[in-house]
């Protein structure tokens, strides 16, 4: 049979030499990166999706889960909640966050250590650092005690377990993902341009308002989105640290998943994580925040 | 004008405060001789770290945080590192929809991938047992792992690949001799991210790690609901320099393969 060789095979034949070794070295980055893929599809991708599928498949094929939900007071106040406390940490991580960047930008000799003590509070553990507010805040927690001692209060005020608890922890927690993409902002800023603003009679509040402020706004967008999008998830902190009753998305899922009520836990998964994506899909079209947002990541 | 200048910088000083008291707080309380919490510490002792060394209920979770870290590096820091390689050369949709995946456990919601995981985990009867908390684990260091890997495969200069190519070396001893000691930074960057973040990973541990599997970070948080007496401070201070002392290391480590880079790239005409 090898000894009929038609010539149209044999043409194949020869060309083959040519074509394979160009596809096999096309196929090798796709083979790289194929184990990770699937690993991530079987061991993660796949779990949630199926998790979350529950949202509409039970009972049976339906969008009821949602619009039972939409109606929820629980849902509307815990949603409430989430959204507003996650405002306000963001605000307040861009207030204490924008001095502590331009600080850590102009500073020179200093400059390492402020990164150290940016990056030590950063590189602990949320749980470590929750424990540390419930020590500080506490009813004879430090806190309490000074303010006692000012003589601003007479008795211990409660403090731990409060929203502002929350607040004040997730603040702190959330603070170098605010300032680092700021820093970062700053620096690309050229000093020439601080030097000319000066230069023609700006005073420092007029180079800051006009040149500094408008430069830095895509750090400023990608440390706010940033930070907005984690403090809407946040979990461990407002449990250990927030009132019992002010309770948040993530709570509220981790409850339902204990009382196995999977189709509200799925549903609320849902909205939570839309809801964080709607965030970052506006982020994307922000100019400039792409990039900063891929610089602060790393 | 004084003014101007000192205000900024007491401002500073203050945030700067604010962020590293707490961690400052914890230290000091673990050193304290009390029996029970408070602050400043009437004396100064080791009894709970005494405490946490002597305790098996706190050295079983710690050895089993330490094994669960140590295979999540091996497993994360493999496949990530053979991806990260893979992806910068894939088609440009390709690699958008794989990163894309890749990356996802940043930003979604911690509290989403737990349930999730647990849902699908517990139908396999994996709940409870350290191959699940490697498993998982895994899933969350890889985005760390790619990245390093990524940064430092893009600061690579083609040429050299091409060169060690076109002088005959196969892709294999290319990518061996070549390649790989180029990234190897990034690489254990990437190793050292994924240590930590196993380590100190708690949401997902809360949901599977069931009684067979408890980590120090669960181990933690379950005695955080009945006391918060001094032990836990000792060990909070133990994790802090654990990490700070793996961390300074991946930051010194990215410095100053940012600096060979820019010290080679320079010297090139």
């Amino acid at each position: 049979m090898s000894e009929v060789v038609q010539p149209a095979s044999l043409a194949l034949a020869v060309s083959r030499p040519k074509t394979a070794p160009f596809d096999w070295r096309r196929a090798v980055p796709l083979l790289l990166a194929a184990p990770l893929l699937v690993y991530m599809l079987v061991f993660y991708a796949l779990p949630v999706a199926a998790m979350l599928l529950r949202s509409v498949n039970d009972p049976s094929w339906t969008l009821a889960n949602y619009a039972i939900l939409f109606e929820d007071v629980v849902f509307q106040k815990t949603f409430w909640i989430t959204i507003n406390t996650s405002v306000t940490v963001t605000l307040g991580c861009l207030i204490l966050g924008y001095p502590v960047a331009m600080g850590l930008v102009r500073a020179k000799s200093m400059a390492p250590f402020i990164l150290v003590i940016i990056l030590l509070p950063f590189w602990t553990s949320v749980l470590v650092r929750s424990y540390a507010w419930m020590v500080l805040l506490g009813r004879h927690g430090l806190v309490n005690e000074a303010l006692i001692a000012l003589g601003m209060i007479e008795r211990p005020i409660r403090i731990l377990n409060t929203p502002l608890a929350t607040q004040i922890a997730m603040i702190h927690i959330l603070l170098p993902y605010m300032i680092l993409p700021i820093a970062n902002a700053l620096r690309q800023i050229d000093p020439s341009l601080i030097r000319a603003a000066s230069g023609l009679g700006a005073t420092p509040f007029m180079t800051f308002r006009q040149v500094i402020l408008p430069l830095s706004m895509s750090g400023m967008a990608a440390g706010t989105l940033l930070t907005f999008v984690l403090a809407l998830g946040f979990y461990i902190t407002p449990a250990m640290v927030g009132g019992p009753r002010d309770i948040t998305l993530s709570m509220l899922i981790a409850q339902q998943v204990d009382q196995l009520n999977w189709a509200y836990a799925a549903t609320l998964s849902a909205v939570l994580l839309a809801t964080a994506l709607a965030i970052l899909a506006m982020a994307r079209k922000l100019p400039g925040v792409g990039n900063a947002f891929k610089t602060s990541m790393r | 004008m004084r003014l101007m200048r000192i205000l900024p910088a007491s401002i500073v000083s203050l945030i700067l405060f604010f962020l590293a008291f707490p961690i400052v707080v914890v230290a000091i309380v673990s050193f304290s001789s009390a029996t029970y919490l408070t602050f400043p510490p009437p004396a100064f002792g080791l009894r709970w770290y005494e405490a946490f060394f002597s305790n098996p209920d706190w050295l079983k979770p710690t050895w089993v945080s330490i094994w669960v870290a140590c295979a999540v590096v091996v497993l994360a820091t493999f496949l990530g590192t053979l991806a990260a390689l893979g992806i910068a050369r894939l088609p440009k949709a390709l690699r958008v929809v794989a990163a894309g995946l890749i990356l996802s456990p940043l930003i979604v919601p911690g509290i989403v991938v737990a349930i999730g995981i647990y849902y699908a985990y517990s139908r396999y009867g994996l709940v409870g047992t350290p191959i699940a908390m490697v498993l998982a684990h895994t899933c969350l260091a890889v985005p760390f792992v790619v990245t390093s890997v990524t940064a430092s495969l893009s600061g690579i200069d083609p040429r050299l690949e091409q060169a060690a190519l076109s002088l005959g070396a196969t892709p294999g001893a290319t990518f061996f001799q070549v390649t790989l000691p180029l990234i190897q930074p990034g690489v254990l960057v990437g190793a050292l991210f994924a240590f930590i973040t196993s380590f100190d990973e708690l949401i997902v541990a809360l949901f599977i790690s069931g009684t067979g599997a408890v980590t120090l970070p669960r181990r933690m948080w379950d005695d955080l609901r009945f006391q918060i007496d001094p032990t836990i401070a000792a060990v909070s201070t133990l994790t802090i320099v654990l990490t700070a002392a793996l961390m300074g290391a991946a930051h010194f480590l990215r410095k100053r393969a940012e600096q060979n880079r820019m010290a080679t790239s320079s010297a090139a005409p």
